[in-house]
């Protein structure tokens, strides 16, 4: 597996573009820009590029996401397409087959269960299921999570789905830093990359590097090294994670943040480190605590010498096991704040 | 149109196709039977014109996409019988080195882009790779082949819909062979043929004897010319009839003795033999040849294939994503 770990310090938690690739600033932009303008490059450079999905066109996209592309490209390569989640995804799997390299958006990443098919028993089996004979690289791109008041069939976290079915590739960029280069390496994986933008991070905004440089599928970031305890966590939740960080060094509670960034392939190595080192790991999903992904986690601690090494039992902070509800005092309620991160690390650091 | 059974070199491809793939699946229902063979297989004896009829109207760059009852495609398309025995055998030489068997065989170089597990499953995909070749200015047309129980599932009413309005290169094989599993057309839809379901998205449908294959034939190679003028897809279904169960659990409790042995006496292949025997076009002799000449290739497929090294284990997990 490749690792390619970014190792930063303190409460920046930016990723330094590969020395030499390019040498642009880094402009500040929003994250849905980044998105943006990671598709126009990749369309620009490779003909076989091409997105399709729901509104993507003259609209612009359901989160603006596509903006003026179809304008740059014209409908043919920015298709906009009937409401057919399963058709418009089977699609891809045949365009990609046929030597393309489609980029699919579905509206709301909910809406994948439409599509279920074409992901889980075509797009992810069929290199193997042909004995390496095809290859299918597209990238299925889908805003998840909580946070919009838009209710129980708008807002979940499904990526543990997806992350369970070998052949699927997972990826949850956390910052708008390094979205872009998360989804040019998924555009230019030959497999299926199922990439997916949380909602509330659309208008978050950060530098992202202006040349083109990729950050490899399989890399975990370290956004922060603290001594006393190491925190695992993914979208959305590392940026809330990094708040908590900062309130507990006042405290004088120093915590590491750790960013998966591709749940697969996963790259456990630097989380293990960090583990080792702190003695401590609190693991934060958005997503329900059951069967989730942060469980996958704490048994690659488990199963290594770092558990050797806690000090105090793993715990996982995790949505709720339940349904996202519509009313906002409700719906924070169902999955984790910065107060109940803070909560949970502040226990973890007095029973231990 | 010229038809398949016109002329003799023709006809002479037109009949070893249909025989190679009668003879295939008798040999592997046989090796089935004498638990030489594991798994699962479904079984498309009786429909080898639709098959033939609709491969035959393509070019060898075109494409098709199959289904879980896909040998016949595959073998028409011009597929090698001993790696797909290979295959079905569990062998590291067959088409997916023992990790695909019967329902997921392709054969990317001769435009087969795969059999489909999932009834409805290779309807989208067609019209994605019929999308990739407008997009790159080719013009290859695809053939999606599916049973009627297909066309009850979201799968083929999306692809369809999304072909029309984008005027893809498709031609939508609909083989109608009667019963989903042991469920009948009767009692699965409200109209009275599938090719009305066309009405519905705007495309025509064209209803044929499956078991005659120059008939198919001539209505997919319409199709086809029409597709590849850039006029968009069709839906042709083709009436056939499976001989055999729908799989090894079949015990034939959804259908009467008398319809298999009516359908039987409609045998697609002796009715090609007698028809170009009566035109002249091959002698009596002929067709016996061809006939023991894929006896023959089949029993060499099997042979050489049971002789090459069983599926190896040792690289599956490197096996699961592509590496460049």
């Amino acid at each position: 597996m490749t690792t390619n770990t970014t190792q930063t310090t303190g409460s920046a938690t930016r990723t330094a573009a590969e020395p030499g690739a390019t040498g642009s600033e880094p402009r500040v932009m929003t994250y849905s820009e980044a998105i943006r303008e990671a598709i126009g490059e990749a369309m620009t450079a490779d003909d076989r590029v091409f997105m399709l999905g729901e509104d993507i066109g003259v609209y612009g996209g359901a989160f603006g996401v596509s903006g003026d592309l179809y304008h740059r490209f014209g409908p043919e390569r920015i298709r906009d397409t009937p409401i057919s989640e399963l058709g418009i995804v089977g699609a891809a799997v045949g365009a990609a087959l046929a030597g393309m390299r489609p980029i699919v958006e579905i509206q709301f990443s909910d809406f994948t269960c439409q599509a279920m098919d074409q992901i889980v028993n075509q797009a992810a089996k069929i290199h193997f299921m042909l004995g390496g004979a095809a290859q299918v690289p597209l990238v299925l791109r889908a805003p998840l999570g909580s946070g919009t008041g838009a209710a129980a069939q708008h807002s979940q976290s499904l990526e543990a789905w997806f992350a369970h079915v070998p052949g699927l590739k997972v990826v949850m960029p956390s910052c708008a830093e390094e979205v872009k280069g998360l989804l040019l390496a998924a555009i230019d994986d030959p497999n299926p990359v199922v990439f997916l933008e949380h909602k509330l991070l659309y208008r978050t905004s950060g530098p992202v590097p202006a040349g083109s440089e990729r950050i490899p599928l399989g890399s975990t970031a370290v956004r922060r090294t603290g001594r006393d305890l190491t925190i695992v966590a993914t979208g959305i939740m590392v940026s809330r994670c990094l708040e908590a960080a900062e309130t507990l060094a006042h405290e004088g509670i120093d915590v590491s943040v750790v960013d998966p960034r591709t749940l697969t392939p996963l790259d456990a190595r630097p989380i293990l480190d960090d583990v080792s080192r702190t003695g401590r790991a609190l693991l934060v999903q958005e997503a329900p605590g059951h069967v989730g992904y942060m469980a996958e986690i704490a048994s690659r601690i488990v199963e290594s010498p770092a558990i050797f090494r806690l000090l105090a039992p793993i715990r996982r902070l995790s949505g709720l096991d339940a349904p996202i509800p519509y009313a906002p005092q409700l719906e924070t309620a169902s999955v984790p704040q910065v107060d109940s991160i803070l909560e949970a690390a502040r226990t973890m650091l007095k029973e231990s | 149109m010229v038809r398949l059974g016109d002329d003799p070199a023709t006809a002479r491809r037109t009949l070893e196709a249909m025989w190679r793939i009668r003879r295939f699946e008798e040999a592997v229902d046989d090796l089935f039977a004498r638990g030489l063979m594991h798994g699962t297989m479904h079984l498309s004896i009786g429909q080898e014109a639709s098959a033939t009829g609709a491969c035959f109207a393509l070019r060898d760059d075109d494409a098709i996409t199959s289904t879980h009852r896909g040998h016949g495609h595959c073998i028409a398309k011009g597929a090698d019988l001993e790696r797909m025995m290979a295959e079905l055998l569990a062998k590291e030489t067959g088409y997916c080195r023992g990790r695909g068997g019967s329902m997921h065989i392709a054969d990317v170089a001769t435009g087969n882009l795969g059999a489909n597990g999932i009834v409805g499953g290779g309807i989208p995909i067609a019209a994605g790779a019929g999308l990739a070749y407008r997009l790159q200015g080719i013009d290859r047309v695809v053939v999606s082949f599916f049973g009627d129980g297909a066309t009850n599932e979201g799968a083929f009413h999306e692809a369809v819909n999304l072909a029309a309005i984008w005027k893809l290169p498709v031609v939508f094989v609909c083989e109608n062979n009667k019963y989903g599993m042991s469920f009948s057309t009767e009692k699965s839809m409200a109209v009275e043929t599938i090719a009305e379901r066309s009405g519905g998205y705007g495309l025509p449908g064209v209803t044929v004897d499956g078991n005659d294959v120059e008939a198919v034939n001539e209505a997919v190679t319409t199709a086809v010319d029409r597709a590849r003028a850039g006029d968009g897809p069709t839906l042709v279904e083709a009436l056939t009839y499976r001989w055999k169960g729908h799989s090894k659990s079949d015990k034939n409790l959804y259908r009467t003795r008398e319809e298999i042995s009516e359908w039987r006496d409609k045998d697609p292949i002796g009715r090609f033999e007698a028809l170009v025997v009566e035109r002249g076009v091959l002698t009596a002799t002929d067709v016996e040849e061809i006939r023991a000449a894929a006896t023959n290739d089949v029993r060499d497929a099997a042979r050489r294939a049971n002789a090459a090294p069983d599926a190896n284990p040792d690289d599956l997990l490197d096996a699961v994503f592509a590496t460049a």
